[in-house]
């Protein structure tokens, strides 16, 4: 690891009183509770999904130290089952699904092209407030009865087990839907209508562009799911078979439903991961994005293709033949517009002037580990060998090395790259890039024995395993332990910068980005003047701004 | 004396239709100018409407699922609803529409008393339709037509020439989730009518106070975008559930 750093603090002259800025303008409580400022409603949001990571993150880790022995032992099976439940509920619909958009992409979007705030500040607000309702919500179902269908709610089962809280929790994940289809409408209106002068659709930085064909798929794929749902609702509710084959239903048409948005929402939550990649990468590789248009339109074309692929997930629950062969076809398909973007951060950085500093080791951690999760993916589109692995643990292993992997770890490197601006303040270097390799490995000590156990076909969800397997389960839990003090670590120095970090000065990274060209934290307004921007995001060769003369 | 000069006062009208003085007053902080502003309020209104399209549409291929499994069951769950009442609702909702439109044409030319009349009926046509679904609701609760609360399991299994349907057990399972879906459906596009006739009296009190001009009635227009997009399901709604059975004059 290189010693070599772009801060240069002692540049910068710290300013005795601070310049007004979006977090000293208003002080108490209510400022922040009915703030239509999408940089306090990042910052809400931040909090919030740290909550439900960290308790989703409880859960399970519960769940691999009961792992830890064949015969478990730590929890009775019932509570086994709710505890994985929480885990997949609050990690994807609380955490997952919301966090880029809602934590990075509500605060960088409208700084990125230029603007004020987003199009509706006050349906910006009033999407917090539904998150919060359906977190809490469902917060409040798991914790006391609990439910233990798996995150999929697969009926017949979610309508039948009757002594469950299937129907509280349904309800708050629609509220949760309802938080995610309002944000966006709002992301989509803002990149179409509230772009500075001069910033044309090909100079808006890759993130932008990500988060645009998030909010597409948000736009899209939520409400089949919300309705899906209230199906399952009205069935438990009602007894009546809408999903229930004792009573004449189509288990099936849920799967489809159910897949038809919970496919696209893995783009969802890969998407936004790629956005930051693609800003951070050029940063610290001094070196514009090589090919720029083929990374924007591959975006686009991923969340295009995620609508067509939603029955793989289903080649052996019963569907013909030929359907499984095309969605598998179709499938492969996905592998060609995200090797284009590993390719093109590949080729940005040949013969870059890399830097080491934090967010890029999060973001080079994202490159390898999303390579992995991607081809193992094809495995997994290969109808023979699916129903092998099917429902294993390499199913398991496949969608972290995408999820936490890839998603999580281009969180925390975005998180670490718009920290500064976030809070004008620098967090420590050296705990910062040790949490980086930290992660790094206990992620691969956690999630590589899983291949293996899978392959070998140790089935998932299951409570007791064959004594064969526990020494690939034992090292699993081992990592898991080392990537959960990899977690706390980034919570306990970013506490720490927000009083005793070192003033961040406006552009710390010296990125050509517009969101750099404003004070750090930001000023209510975003800019002091309109910027007029004058050329593309990436220009590092020159070194000049997107809105430099 | 113009049309303008007899409606509003001299002062109304330095009020209403000074542009700067409507940027002033009217713009939000996050935007420009009041184009921007309007551009943004109708085009956010369309890609919510998208995501109507997508909530509806699930339950629209939910019935053609159950449809193609099960045709005779369905067929005949949908010739016991009313279409009669279904029939004259989808006239009251496509009047109300054009009074909508009506509205909006007013509204541009600045004729703030007509876009309140046109408003005004609008709302009570909608309300109009409520009524109608509201009797047809009773004359299904009359008829057993409620699946899992009020339902006659017997009336449909009983053979057709002792004046019941001649359905299997396994049908009236699927006759079931057909009017679980007809309520559904239904009760959301109802619940959609009766946001829409909140919007369109907000908009009537705020036309009849003054607030809207040639120059600015973005507000008017979106609602007129809500209520065209709700007459629409309902257009969609009726051959679907009303009219895709075996319907003949022998059954009114």
């Amino acid at each position: 690891m290189t010693t070599a750093t772009l801060v240069q603090p002692e540049q910068q002259p710290a300013p005795r009183t601070e310049r007004e800025n979006y977090l000293n303008v208003a002080y108490g409580v209510v400022s922040w509770l009915l703030t239509k400022d999408h940089k306090r409603i990042a910052l809400l949001y931040l909090i919030s999904v740290t909550v439900m990571f960290f308790i989703g993150g409880f859960a399970i880790s519960v769940v691999r130290l009961h792992l830890l022995t064949p015969e478990g032992g730590l929890v009775s099976a019932d509570t086994y089952n709710r505890l994985f439940t929480m885990h997949g509920v609050l990690m994807v619909f609380f955490f997952l699904v919301p966090v880029v958009p809602t934590v990075l992409g509500n605060f960088c979007l409208p700084l990125m092209i230029g603007a004020k705030d987003l199009a509706f500040p006050r349906l910006n607000l009033i999407s917090w407030y539904l998150y919060m309702a359906g977190g809490v919500w469902t917060l409040y179902a798991m914790l006391t009865e609990g439910v233990d269908t798996g995150w999929t709610f697969y009926t017949p089962y979610s309508s039948q087990s009757t002594h469950y809280n299937v129907v509280l929790t349904l309800i708050g994940l629609v509220l949760a839907g309802f938080s995610s289809m309002a944000t966006g409408i709002n992301f989509i209106v803002t990149v179409h209508w509230m772009r500075a002068p001069g910033m044309t659709w090909f100079r808006l930085p890759i993130f932008v562009w990500t988060i645009y064909a998030t909010s597409c798929i948000f736009l899209l794929a939520v409400p089949v799911l919300a309705m899906a749902l209230i199906l399952v609702i009205l069935e438990r509710l009602f007894h009546i078979g809408v999903f229930d084959p004792a009573l004449g239903g189509d288990p099936l048409l849920f799967q489809h439903l159910f897949w038809f948005y919970s496919h696209p929402a893995v783009y969802i939550m890969i998407l936004p991961g790629m956005g930051i990649v693609s800003e951070v990468i050029p940063c610290f590789a001094r070196k514009a994005l090589y090919g720029y248009s083929f990374v924007a339109y591959s975006s686009l074309g991923i969340a295009f293709l995620s609508f067509l692929v939603w029955a793989h997930h289903m080649f052996v629950a019963g569907i013909s033949l030929y359907s499984a062969l095309l969605f598998s076809s179709l499938s492969f398909l996905v592998a060609v517009p995200s090797a284009i973007k590993v390719f093109n951060w590949t080729a940005t950085l040949y013969k870059g002037s890399i830097v080491f500093e934090t967010p890029m080791l999060f973001c080079l951690g994202f490159v390898s580990l999303f390579t992995v999760g991607g081809l193992t993916g094809l495995f997994l589109a290969t109808l023979g060998m699916d129903i092998h692995v099917h429902d294993t643990y390499f199913v398991i292993a496949h969608f972290h090395f995408i999820m936490v992997g890839g998603m999580v770890m281009a969180y925390m490197g975005g998180l670490h790259y718009w920290w500064p601006k976030m809070t004008g303040r620098l967090y420590s270097q050296f705990w910062s890039r040790l949490a980086a390799l930290i992660i790094f490995v206990g992620f691969f000590l956690t999630f590589v024995p899983q291949f293996v156990v899978g392959y070998n076909g140790m089935p998932r969800r299951y409570f007791r395993y064959v004594p064969e397997f526990q020494v690939w389960n034992v090292l699993s839990s081992a990592g898991a332990s080392i990537l959960a003090a990899g977690y706390v670590l980034p919570l306990c120095y970013f506490l720490y910068s927000l009083r005793y970090g070192k003033r961040a000065g406006d552009n710390p990274w010296q990125a050509t980005g517009l969101e750099w060209q404003t004070g750090s934290p930001p000023p209510r307004d975003n800019f002091e003047a309109t910027p007029v921007v004058v050329r593309g995001p990436y220009e590092y060769h020159t070194g000049k701004a997107q809105n430099d003369p | 004396m113009t049309l303008k000069d007899a409606l509003f006062t001299p002062d109304e009208q330095e009020r209403l239709f000074d542009h700067t003085f409507l940027q002033r007053e009217l713009l939000e902080e996050q935007y420009a100018t009041l184009e921007q502003q309007h551009e943004t309020a109708a085009f956010g209104m369309w890609v919510f409407l998208a995501t109507e399209v997508m909530f509806f549409g699930t339950l629209f291929v939910t019935v053609a699922v159950y449809r193609s499994l099960a045709p005779q069951a369905v067929e005949t769950a949908s010739t016991h609803l009313n279409w009669l009442i279904g029939g004259i609702n989808t006239i009251v909702l496509l009047v109300s529409s054009l009074m909508m439109a009506l509205a909006i044409h007013s509204a541009k030319l600045g004729d703030q008393r007509r876009v309140y009349r046109f408003l005004l009926a609008t709302a009570a046509l909608g309300l109009l339709f409520l009524c109608l679904k509201g009797v047809e609701y009773y004359l299904d609760y009359v008829e057993y037509l409620i699946p899992g609360w009020r339902f006659d399991k017997d009336k449909w299994l009983a053979p057709k020439n002792a004046g019941g349907d001649g359905l299997s057990s396994d049908q009236v399972g699927f006759v079931q989730i057909f009017l679980l879906l007809y309520w559904t459906m239904t009760g959301l596009h109802a619940l959609h009518v009766t946001i829409g006739i909140g919007a369109v009296l907000t908009m009537a009190v705020l036309t009849s106070r003054g607030h809207f001009s040639a120059a600015y009635y973005t507000p008017v227009d979106v609602t007129g975008l809500y209520w065209h997009f709700v007459d629409l399901v309902w257009i969609f709604l009726l051959p679907t559930l009303y009219l895709l059975g075996t319907h003949s004059f022998h059954t009114l």
